[in-house]
């Protein structure tokens, strides 16, 4: 049970080595082992989404990957999103439109969006529902993440202030 | 241009995007254990004793802590005091902690903790309000099993029933409702020199945390400090149980010396944290031929679960809250909250109010189906005016825009063209619309007077930036951001200069708890009267500096100081104050302190005052209903809310939007399952269902902004009443669609074939 393995990762373009026991999760992996607490457990079952990583390409649930399994994975991860302390495309249109409210299932939000873009750079309204079906917000009602995801691919109508007062 | 109004972006978003934002589980110690919780395996019984023998061998384990090892007082300090951190002598719910495993590692606490035997004698568990209300139930407590009860009388309901034109008379139920933020609840507690004990954690309530660590270690208030770290949600439900887990992890870590992380796995928060209580609600409503209400006797139970906590309280906002924002002057409310052995119930936004509302909303649009009426013309024949008196007797004296929020809503929705009586409905797949109109109380009131006021303190920094400290919290509906705004118009200086921090005992005096959507207005008047003070120090510099003869004269102003004759005319740039206050050596320090409005309530009568102003709100919700397969599709919500003024109006959206989705939630699949012997069944995410993406109809949100007096620049406060009514208004729609009248939630396909 407690035999080590050693897993070889690449990270948001770091390479990383561990050791780390067989049920080690790719999560805890990420937090505790390589100390990237951006990416947040929130049911530790793989049903809400905030431990969403990309794993070679793929979109993930950290917490139902062991980490050995990931030995040789190139990971993305949302401490890589920005570059030099400047914001991604993506991550400027979630601050923009108030994206963001608690901000836990964010990181986790922002992955699947990102892999999704990859796909479909102008994605539609079902696309972006599909693709983050399974990334569970329980503060914004989702329709501020749809618009920021909107106009990070430039297909949102600007909204006023005098609109919001109808 | 004035920070207040407009949509700037939240000052803790940058961190958010880029995961750099830390959450307690984010936080580490050198030396750190780690704590998991033992918890009861029956519903009721008596605690005999436990065998820890093989959890204490277990590999890792450090100390298994029961509540002999409690040096303070066992009683998490609320209403009532009378739930333990940890059973001794009786457990009464299933999921109560019993005792805590303390390891040098999370999973070797958590696999010891299953290792812990409990000897318990069961007993028979009460396990629903119907229950506790009969005869021959267990006494949970001495007496019945009421703890707390509430009456409002108002005219004479007995004989105006006898004189109306119709009676209704209905009984609706609605379920638990668990609030599911993403971040589970948790504390890290760290001991230090001379007996200090510093708590971070998760949090909506630093200063309940405060009463609770203090409390269960038996230490002077001023040994104690509680730091609320970056909360990934609260919706109430970290506004009395972060207590508990605060005092746990506070308590090995005074027992062992070392820091001790106490975070909760999803299944054991949705076991073990609060809940929207579920509730039964009998309506009688008398009307007279034009379908005014004249006559309206109504009683609301909630189920309390087994301690009291927040009962109390949250079972006063629902009595006031019981018949809506309608005008009656004949009214007798009566109101029960029951014990059970179920986990505690507490704060969920709307705070025993929307169970009410489900109930007295429904109702209403029962009588405008019977009475043949337009529900949008029976509300607007009854609905509270300016002038108008409340079921408690109060004048609602300003700030009332309930009339302007149905003309919003209903206009935006189309209401005129879309609605029509369902026997006009055809097809197999029904389109339907309804609406719901409510009011709520803003902030405390009557019913929690004494912890009605807030502090704030304010530096003006060398460099000009200003550091803001405030007693509530930021949970993520923004409050840092709408609090940094008015603290910048109040001093006059840049939004960007400024920042409100998260909320930590040790910078700002007990400032009643972040609830009762007072957070706005509270703290904001706070940071009013702490950036006035600060500003009256510049006036005279800068009356100096433009020549003016007395401070009256000027004004700082947008990160400028100003002749108020000339504001176009010569300005002085903040910063080159900041320089003059230091060189002058003036305090650049404040502290504002904000008492809320008088209220005055007989508690007897449950006539008077019951709150200091309300906000308002109309939602019309649009469904679509499969008649076949009895799927809900909604459509569209168009909500139209009054919160005074929009300090931030795309973050006011964000609330509306969010509190709408839960609404939805609530009424169409939310609820929480227990067995014959009272265990929970559903306490996952793949059986506690809730609203995804997938679900979200389009959400329109609309601004009304009917200034209150006594608001920071005119906010009320309202971020609870986003869910508040949707539950009705979405029930009414089903009815609109399909003449089907559901009155137990969740609305699910099985009720409607």
């Amino acid at each position: 049970m407690n035999t080590k393995h050693t897993v070889a990762v690449t990270v948001n373009g770091k390479k990383y080595t561990r050791e780390v026991v067989g049920h080690r999760t790719l999560l805890r992996f990420l937090r505790e082992d390589l100390g990237l607490t951006g990416t947040k457990e929130g049911c530790g079952a793989g049903e809400c989404g905030a431990c969403t990583v990309i794993l070679n390409g793929k979109t993930v649930n950290s917490c139902l990957v062991l980490a050995p399994e990931a030995d040789g994975a190139t990971i993305e991860t949302v401490e890589g999103e920005a570059k030099n302390g400047k914001l991604s495309n993506l991550q400027e249109a979630f601050h923009r439109n108030h994206g963001v409210q608690c901000g836990f299932c964010t990181p986790g939000m922002l992955m699947s969006v990102k892999a999704l873009l990859k796909e479909h750079p102008k994605p539609t309204v079902d696309q972006i529902k599909e693709a983050i079906e399974g990334n569970f917000c329980r503060c914004t009602g989702y329709q501020q993440i749809i618009e920021s995801v909107l106009d990070a691919t430039g297909q949102l109508k600007p909204k006023t202030e005098e609109m919001r007062r109808v | 241009m004035p920070a207040v109004g407009q949509s700037v972006p939240r000052k803790d978003a940058w961190d958010k995007v880029t995961g750099k934002t830390q959450y307690v589980d984010d936080l580490s110690a050198p030396g750190l254990l780690y704590a998991a919780t033992v918890r009861s395996p029956v519903a009721y019984g008596k605690l005999h004793g436990l065998d820890t023998a093989a959890a204490a061998a277990f590999p890792g384990v450090v100390r298994i802590l029961t509540a002999k090892d409690i040096p303070g007082r066992n009683i998490n300090p609320l209403v009532l005091d009378d739930q333990v951190f940890l059973a001794e002598t009786e457990v009464r719910y299933w999921g109560e902690p019993i005792a805590l495993v303390v390891a040098e590692t999370s999973e070797a606490a958590y696999a010891a903790a299953e290792l812990v035997k409990a000897d318990i004698t069961p007993m028979t568990p009460v396990l629903s309000i119907r229950d506790a209300l009969k005869l021959d139930a267990p006494r949970l407590y001495k007496g019945d099993n009421v703890f707390s009860s509430y009456t409002i009388k108002r005219g004479d309901a007995a004989a105006a029933f006898a004189k109306a034109a119709k009676i209704y008379e209905r009984e609706y139920e609605t379920p638990y409702q668990e609030h599911a933020y993403l971040e589970t609840n948790g504390m890290m507690a760290i001991p230090g020199a001379e007996d200090q004990m510093t708590v971070y954690g998760s949090m909506q309530c630093p200063f309940y945390v405060h009463d609770a660590v203090s409390q269960i270690l038996g230490l002077p208030r001023n040994k104690v400090r509680i730091v609320q770290t970056a909360t990934g949600g609260g919706f109430g439900g970290k506004e009395d149980f972060p207590s508990v887990v605060a005092g746990q992890a506070a308590l090995a870590a005074r027992v062992l010396g070392r820091p001790v992380k106490l975070i909760f796995k999803r299944e054991e928060d949705i076991i073990a944290s609060s809940k929207r209580h579920p509730s039964l609600v009998r309506m009688k409503v008398g009307v007279d031929r034009d379908g005014k209400l004249v006559a309206a006797d109504i009683t609301y139970y909630i189920d309390a679960g087994a301690y009291a906590t927040l009962s109390p309280i949250v079972l006063w906002r629902g009595t006031v809250h019981a018949l809506g924002p309608y005008v009656c002057d004949h009214v007798l409310i009566r109101s029960y909250a029951m014990a059970t052995n179920k986990v505690p119930c507490g704060a969920y936004r709307g705070f025993g109010s929307p169970q009410v509302i489900f109930a007295s909303e429904s109702l209403i649009d029962e009588i405008a189906a019977d009475l043949q009426i337009d529900p949008v013309e029976l509300r607007r024949r009854n609905g509270l005016t300016l002038g108008a008196k409340t079921v408690t007797g109060q004048t609602i004296d300003q700030s009332c825009g309930l009339s302007e929020t149905i003309d919003k809503a209903t206009a935006a929705a189309e209401w005129a063209k879309k609605w029509k009586p369902p026997t006009a409905r055809t097809g197999k797949v029904r389109p339907g619309i309804g609406i719901s109109t409510i009011y709520y109380g803003v902030g405390l009131g009557a019913g929690g007077k004494h912890l009605d006021r807030a502090g704030a303190s304010m530096t003006i920094m060398k460099d000009g930036t200003v550091f803001c400290a405030v007693g509530n919290t930021e949970m993520g509906q923004g409050a840092r951001t709408v609090l940094s705004q008015i603290a910048a118009d109040a001093l006059g200086a840049p939004y960007e200069m400024v920042n409100v921090i998260e909320a930590d005992t040790a910078y700002v005096p007990d400032s009643g708890p972040t609830v009762a959507s007072r957070t706005t207005f509270m703290s904001g008047n706070a940071l009013v009267a702490a950036g006035r003070e600060l500003k009256g120090r510049l006036l005279p510099v800068i009356a100096e500096k433009l020549g003016a003869t007395s401070p009256d004269e000027v004004d700082l102003v947008d990160g400028f100081g100003i002749r108020k004759s000339e504001p176009a005319g010569t300005k002085i740039p903040y910063l080159d104050l900041v320089k003059e206050m230091y060189q002058r050596r003036l305090l650049p320090s404040s502290f504002g302190w904000y008492v809320a409005p008088n209220t005055e309530f007989d508690k007897e009568t449950g006539q008077g005052d019951a709150y200091f102003v309300y906000s308002w709100c109309t939602n019309v919700a649009e469904v679509e209903v499969d008649t076949e397969t009895g799927e809900v599709r909604v459509v569209r919500i168009t909500s139209a809310h009054d919160m005074g003024r929009a300090i931030n109006p795309q973050q006011v959206e964000g609330q509306i939007e969010g509190g709408t989705l839960q609404g939805m939630g609530y009424c169409t699949m939310e609820e929480i399952r227990h067995d014959a012997q009272g265990k929970l069944l559903n306490n996952a995410f793949a059986t506690y269902i809730l609203p995804t993406m997938e679900d979200v109809p389009e959400l329109r949100p609309i601004i009304v902004e009917h200034p209150y007096s006594e608001g920071p620049y005119g906010a009320k406060g309202f971020g609870e009443v986003p869910l508040m009514g949707i539950a009705p208004a979405i029930a009414n729609a089903v009815y609109n669609a399909t003449g089907r009248r559901i009155r137990i939630l969740p609305i699910k396909p099985e009720k409607l074939v």
